[in-house]
């Protein structure tokens, strides 16, 4: 095998269009071992990416010992990314927690599991009591957790407690993705299909660095490229990443301009005749406005507002308007910038007028930055109704209330759910005054770090914290629980293209730590939480029961999981929902007839002003008479919050790197990845080097109006005026006294999209100093 | 004829929201999202008393005396903390009433002067007032359980 730090994506298996994908199965042992020797192995999925790669975890001596590809799989087809086959290790790292954590007298001590469930118990009931005692909670969860453990803390949040404070670092990551599917298609769920990489002739990536982000969909993608009959391809990203390399046309746009590059290039569609008539007559609604509101945007003013060549917007046009089978993929690039919501609806209207949609090859996919984003939607954890339900639909909230026997009353759906950064707010202002905060690390994610420590340290805010390590942000907890990660619990996943996996518990966690799930569970009966016969709210004790228990939440919905069970994901491959009766194994792309679920009883949401946020009414909505039909969605570019000035004239944009993961929580602690990308960079045009007078390796000093960081300068492929900094790192693994700022998200601003609330990450203004040179 | 003097009551109207627009939105820099609409919405009422210009002056001149207490006051400067962001917030709810009730009357009056120009403002900034009523009353909405029954 190849050494996949070297070369993250390994050998090429080319084929060619409508050939399956070949079987190639990567595979990591810990030194010394060979297959022969394992104990046994274990059925799972990987969360380090919404990929959701499915692998089986060898057993040695009951600990983790490695990993397989799982050939059969739809997903991967035996691959692993780099960071599946070696992240595992941090599961045996040394300094996991092993036993919960209270503060006293300032600091961190270990104590037992009675005694910080007791004083998170304790604290709640004094809150609960009293008019409004849900609006002191808040719960704030990640894309880590398994879709039981998301739906068990959704029911205790909304049924038990009552509360609308439930978000998750979703947010953060995949909440344009849900808003753009809602606001165009009715409700969520992925259109596409990962297999409609083996059919495209031609591929397009909105700012979508797949070759670091999903390195296996990016195989995927390069085998056919290296194949017969390739798919042309198309990026768009302010860097000249591998996927910027490989494509045919680089649109290298300015950061926060993607909605006028997008109605540029709609705009050109409609005016070569590119468009489907027959498909936008039969099956959308809102053309007439959208040929209007794109009408401005010719190729010379998108050259100029996005600082692109006018002829490259029109040769990405042609490559888009004259493909046969068009696969969009979306990512951070869109959803962390400017416009958010409303540049990724742009993007399925350019689907929906070439009617490139529900056929093999001809695909959108809205992508998720973790696997397990998707459940975090699906079931309610993140704000939004279990079962892709709408909040503002009484009959909706009327069957969530039946299934749980609650009074409707219970359900928080007077108005949208509030969302993270809200959440946040509501800390700082001391009226949200117990925050927990699971499997997520805000201390170091979140923008405008300074802000965020600040909120945590407050005097009133009690602060739980539940992880495999002491982050950042557990630091600053008042309570910290040690929980249980993969291959140390059972429980299901479902990843960006509505893929369910089963991961099986293949070992013990370490010390007393336990699940996310027992964890909950324990809570709720704690809290006592009840039903309206005096019954436990929470009738389940264990994943499986779980399991059932979210398959008649999900019954009739979009994401019908009624067909699925325990057993069906034993052994094969993962499953596509929805899954039923009808299609027990599964769906693999959506809407395929060209009906919508945007029937307005059906529907997740009634719509929004895509530059305001204002919500419509059900009136409005049903005025429409959408008839199954999607939406159009069309709105008019307008510069990002915060743009260069004389004082800050660099545009700052973030992102990931191949290696590492979120904060590097896990990622870090795997020796070979943590030595592929240790440190920190911020990456700079020459021509910007050149006007600062910096060097390779110099030690540069980058700072905005909210904080500074320190980290050396790698000059190379970036757009003039802009600068990069990977978002991974934190300060975990420094001592207090010696940490030099150096997170991303000390610089990033408090901003986010009116649509989806999603922060804008990729657009800052900065200014650069060089401070010393390299050694 | 009396249309320049509702011409022109919507005009100062628009003028009056722009700048407690701004004022809303600088008061409340800690709610960013309050504080970037509030700019972004003040922009669009520039744009309308804009585009209301040349109309008020070309009906001005068939105009009579103004009538007496044309003009009121809804706006009296802003507030602070949760509960002083929703008054403020209303406070603008009920300009952006003034100025929509305003297009309703210019735009019947528009089409009784058969002005097909003046019809295809009112027919496209209407809208857009409708649009900041929306925003508005989301983001009350949004707020008011907090602020009227958690907050200290
Ligand atoms: S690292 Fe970013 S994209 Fe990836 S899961 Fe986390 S928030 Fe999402």
């Amino acid at each position: 095998m190849a050494d996949r730090i070297v070369d993250p994506w390994g050998d090429r298996t080319p084929f060619g269009a409508g050939e399956s994908w070949p079987v190639r199965v990567d595979q990591h042992l810990a030194a010394g071992l060979s297959p022969a020797d394992v104990d046994r192995w274990v059925q799972s999925a990987s969360i380090l990416h919404s990929n959701g790669d499915a692998m089986d975890i060898a057993v040695k001596d009951q600990k983790i010992a490695g990993v397989r590809g799982r050939a059969a799989d739809r997903v991967n087809r035996g691959r692993l990314d780099p960071k599946d086959l070696y992240g595992w290790q941090a599961n045996n790292s040394p300094d996991r927690l092993t036993r919960p954590l209270i503060r006293r007298d300032g600091r961190l001590v270990e104590t037992d599991w009675d005694t910080a469930m007791g004083r998170i118990v304790e604290r709640s009931r004094q809150l609960l009591d009293g008019p409004g005692g849900w609006g002191h909670f808040g719960f704030y969860t990640s894309g880590q957790l398994f879709l039981e453990e998301y739906y068990t803390l959704g029911v205790l949040g909304k049924a038990g407690i009552g509360t609308p404070h439930m978000d998750g670092n979703t947010r953060l990551c995949t909440a344009t993705a849900a808003a753009a599917l809602k606001a165009s298609f009715g409700t969520d769920g992925q259109p596409g299909s990962y297999a409609d990489v083996d059919f495209c002739d031609a591929i397009a990536l909105w700012g979508h660095n797949v070759a670091e982000t999903q390195t296996v969909l990016w195989m995927r993608m390069l085998d056919r490229r290296r194949g017969p009959n390739p798919p042309a391809m198309l990026a768009v990203d302010p860097r000249d990443t591998p996927v910027a390399r490989e494509a045919d046309v680089h649109l290298r746009v300015r950061p926060g301009t993607n909605l006028a590059l997008v109605n540029g290039l709609l705009r050109e569609i409609v005016q070569r005749g590119w468009h489907d008539d027959r498909y936008i007559g039969e099956h959308t609604i809102g053309f007439d406005e959208l040929s209007r509101t794109v009408e401005p945007y010719t190729p010379e003013r998108v050259a100029e507002i996005c600082d692109v060549p006018a002829a490259d917007v029109e040769r990405a046009a042609e490559l888009l308007g004259t493909a046969q089978r068009l696969l969009s993929t979306v990512l951070q690039g869109f959803y962390q910038s400017n416009q958010a919501t409303a540049a990724s609806c742009a993007v399925n209207n350019l689907h929906l007028i070439r009617g490139m949609l529900g056929r093999p090859g001809a695909g959108v996919l809205q992508m998720n930055g973790q696997p397990t984003a998707q459940n975090t939607r699906e079931t309610g954890a993140d704000g939004d109704l279990p079962g892709l339900r709408n909040w503002d639909n009484p009959a909706h909230i009327e069957e969530l209330a039946a299934l749980w026997n609650v009074d409707p009353m219970t359900i928080p759906h007077w108005s949208p759910p509030t969302h993270a950064m809200q959440i946040w707010r509501y800390a700082e202002q001391g009226s949200i005054k117990l925050l927990w905060i699971s499997a997520t690390n805000p201390a170091v994610s979140l923008p405008d770090l300074a802000r965020i420590r600040r909120i945590l340290a407050q005097e009133g805010l009690f602060v739980v914290v539940q992880d495999l390590f002491l982050t950042e942000t557990a630091e600053l907890a008042d309570v910290v629980l040690p929980a249980a990660t993969w291959g140390e619990k059972t429980g299901t996943f479902t990843n960006a293209d509505r893929t369910v996996h089963l991961s099986e518990k293949a070992v013990d966690p370490p010390g007393e730590a336990r699940s996310d799930l027992d964890i909950f569970l324990d809570y709720a009966r704690r809290m006592d939480f009840r039903d309206t016969d005096g019954e436990p709210l929470i009738g389940w004790t264990g994943p499986e029961e779980a399991f059932e228990a979210w398959k008649a939440c999900s019954a009739g919905r979009p994401c019908d999981y009624t067909g699925l069970s325990y057993a069906r994901l034993r052994g094969g491959s993962g499953i596509p929902w929805p899954c039923t009766a009808e299609a027990p194994d599964g769906t693999e792309r959506l809407y395929s007839g060209g009906r919508f679920n945007t029937d307005p009883d059906y529907c997740e949401t009634y719509g929004q002003d895509l530059t305001t946020g204002a919500e419509f009414t059900a009136a409005q909505y049903r005025a429409k008479e959408p008839g199954g039909r999607a939406f159009l969605h069309a709105a008019s570019y307008a510069p990002s919050p915060e743009v260069p000035s004389d004082e800050y004239p660099l545009v700052l944009t973030t992102g990931r790197t191949v290696s590492q993961f979120h904060t590097r929580t896990k990622t870090s602690r795997a020796p070979e990845l943590d030595a592929a990308a240790p440190e920190v960079w911020v990456e700079l045009h020459p021509d910007d080097a050149a006007r600062y007078g910096i060097s390779d390796g110099d030690l540069v000093g980058l700072s905005s109006p909210r904080g500074a960081i320190q980290a050396p300068a790698r000059i190379g492929g970036i757009r003039p005026g802009t600068v990069f900094v990977p978002f991974h790192y934190g300060y975990f693994d420094v001592p207090p006294s010696e940490r030099v700022p150096r997170a991303a998200n000390e610089l990033t601003v408090t901003a986010w999209d009116p649509v989806s609330k999603q922060p804008i990450f990729k657009v800052a203004a900065v200014r650069i100093a060089r401070l010393s040179g390299g050694n | 004829m009396h249309l320049a003097h509702y011409l022109g009551l919507l005009h100062r109207a628009q003028i009056t929201l722009a700048d407690a627009f701004r004022q809303v939105g600088a008061a409340h820099r800690d709610e960013p999202d309050v504080a970037h609409l509030c700019e972004q919405q003040a922009r669009v009422c520039d744009g309308h008393a804009g585009r209301l210009e040349p109309f008020v002056r070309r009906y001005a001149e068939e105009a009579p005396e103004e009538p007496d207490r044309l003009h009121s006051e809804l706006f009296r400067g802003t507030r602070t903390g949760g509960i002083g962001l929703l008054r403020d917030l209303q406070d603008l709810y009920l300009m952006a009433n003034e100025c929509d009730i305003c297009w309703t009357m210019v735009g019947q009056a528009a089409q009784g002067v058969r002005d097909r120009d003046l019809f295809a403002v009112v027919q496209g900034c209407e809208g857009e007032t409708t649009i900041q009523l929306q925003w508005l009353r989301g983001r009350m909405k949004q707020a008011a359980p907090q602020a009227l029954i958690v907050a200290d």
